[in-house]
């Protein structure tokens, strides 16, 4: 199928989106049918779509037949709704078309009978016209993420294929963020469904032991996802998306803290997306931000979730940072030795050069500027810092607190040469020249 | 195919790695152990190579590499999962690699 025909399904809709389009969507034909008709198609997608292909995908096997069929639906839906009105179930429409139109691929391509037989049996479920029970679609999701998340596939085809199978991001969209052509990114999707097949990754969600080791694969891949959303120059919607699956998945699998924990994480982070940046687009730190601005329905969402977490995993402790930086009522009132607390706790469970770094910082909060670069140079033994930007903006500031404003806006302007992304070394190059300059 | 093979980094605790008679015992009462051996030592290797029609027999294995194959075991396994289960409680996961490979599927 062309990728340049697939559908984009917007990731902000809600369900109210959904039934006020639907409502409107009755007229027939006009532009402003097919405008409330579009919406509606998008709005059921957000939900349906990977229920559909996870359902497909269980009973074929076919990955790239499963999401050509799927695809094909919101293309009917597009044609149709406008004209014939918005179904009263419109995922289970949905649902029916892409079963029908498996079936005829399947009947063309004479396949054994047994497969035949299930998508019959799904056609029967899928025919009552109500949602399918709640237990097996839910299962059908979890299954797909746990095979895009598959150790066996690489990292950065892990998150594409996440992207495109599970929240429906069109290929060229997931491209640009990787910084590759369209077509290359295509090969990569179609080489990641095919290693699925040739290698023998099952469709299934692992139990017990195996369970608990292929959670933080799966976890890290919806992190990555968010923070390439997150990242100064990132793709926006990734970081939504991402929020979406890790909803998708507390709700799957409530019993789980790690996951209930990195909800917490990425709604904490997402809370400052309006407040981070200033009119010009540049980054403001954390202390400087208009904490008016801060998304408090989701600092309280994400408290909440916090609440009554009894878990020492690493997400549980980051998240329980993000929550002292996003509760306190000032930069001056945060509570710096929970923090360093917090990161005595995550160093032990995630012992990493970055957390190490971060760890410092807090410390030098909390215990002054010489506790911190004590624990900076303890960081660096190894080299695992070394090459890490951040590492000399840490230094500068600690410098920079100790008095030597000189020698801290000398770190600023190093660290500003080797960041990557550009609004992050203007946001390096300003604090160089407000270090330097008179005090502020 | 499960691919035998040492490697130069291997779990620096032996006392840790599992048996190898047991994996073995464990495997073939499961049916799922069809066939297994270990080879001889590289050095007891032969390559065959035909260029231009030339036939060109030389000693030793065809690449310098670290990681040699040292022996096989053919598994009978329903998905990837389950072997990589039976690999890892194999001594060689620890004191060096294991490599899984499924045989070609023609019906494709």
């Amino acid at each position: 199928m062309d990728p340049a025909a697939e559908i984009a399904v917007p990731r902000a809709s809600t369900d109210d989106d959904g039934a006020a389009a639907q409502r409107r969507a009755g007229n027939g034909g006009t532009a402003a049918g097919r405008a409330a008709a579009a919406q509606a198609v998008a709005a059921t997608a957000v939900e349906a779509y990977p229920r559909i292909v996870a359902a497909l995908i269980r009973i074929t096997g076919d990955w790239t037949l499963a999401e050509d069929c799927t695809q094909e639906a919101l293309e009917r839906a597009l044609d149709r709704w406008p004209v014939d009105g918005v179904p009263t179930n419109p995922a289970g429409w949905l649902m029916a078309v892409a079963r029908n139109r498996l079936l005829d691929v399947l009947r063309r391509a004479s396949v054994e009978r047994r497969k035949l037989r299930d998508v019959a049996v799904l056609a029967l479920t899928a025919a009552t016209a109500e949602p399918m029970p709640d237990e097996e679609v839910v299962d059908d999701r979890l299954r797909l993420i746990f095979t895009c998340c598959h150790p066996a596939l690489a990292p950065q085809a892990r998150v594409a294929l996440t992207l495109r199978t599970i929240c429906a991001v069109p290929t060229a969209d997931i491209a640009r963020a990787f910084l590759i052509s369209e077509s290359t990114m295509t090969r990569r999707l179609t080489r990641a469904k095919t290693r699925i097949a040739e290698a023998g990754i099952p469709y299934r969600v692992p139990r017990g032991r195996a369970l608990t080791e292929r959670l933080p694969g799966v976890l890290g891949v919806l992190y990555l996802l968010f923070t390439q959303g997150y990242d100064a120059d990132g793709e926006p919607a990734f970081a939504e998306e991402a929020i979406r699956l890790a909803r998708l998945l507390v709700r799957l699998m409530p019993e789980q803290e790690e996951v209930t924990a990195l909800l917490a994480l990425c709604l904490l982070q997402h809370s400052r997306r309006t407040a981070r940046r200033d009119t010009d687009g540049e980054l403001i730190p954390l202390d400087r931000q208009d904490r008016s601005r801060w998304d408090h329905a989701a600092i309280a969402e994400a408290d909440r979730l916090l609440t009554g977490l009894a878990g020492s995993g690493p997400y549980v402790w980051q998240a329980r940072i993000a929550a002292c930086h996003a509760t306190a009522p000032s930069a001056d009132a945060t509570d710096w030795r929970r923090i360093a607390e917090c990161y005595d706790q995550l160093v032990q469970v995630q012992p990493t050069p970055v957390v190490a770094l971060n760890r410092a910082v807090a410390h030098g909060y909390a215990y002054g500027p010489a506790t911190g670069l004590a624990l900076l140079a303890e960081a660096r033994v190894g080299g695992g810092l070394d090459g890490y930007p951040l590492t000399l903006a840490v230094e500068a500031d600690l410098v920079a607190r100790q008095g030597d404003r000189e020698r801290a806006a000398e770190l600023f302007r190093a660290a500003a040469d080797r960041v990557s992304g550009d609004a992050e070394r203007r946001a390096l190059l300003k604090r160089a020249r407000r270090t330097s300059g008179p005090a502020s | 195919m499960m691919l035998v093979c040492t490697d130069p980094e291997p779990d620096p605790e032996p006392s840790n790695h599992p048996d190898v008679e047991v994996w073995v015992a464990e495997n073939d009462a499961a049916g799922r152990r069809l066939q297994g051996a270990q080879l001889a030592p590289a050095s007891a290797a032969t390559t065959v190579r035909v260029r231009k029609g030339q036939l060109l027999v030389s000693d030793g294995p065809f690449a310098e590499v670290k990681e040699m194959i040292v022996g096989f075991d053919l598994l009978e396994c329903a998905d990837l999962d389950e072997a990589i289960e039976v690999a890892r409680a194999h001594p060689m996961a620890w004191a060096g690699r294991i490599e899984l490979r499924p045989f070609a599927d023609f019906e494709q």
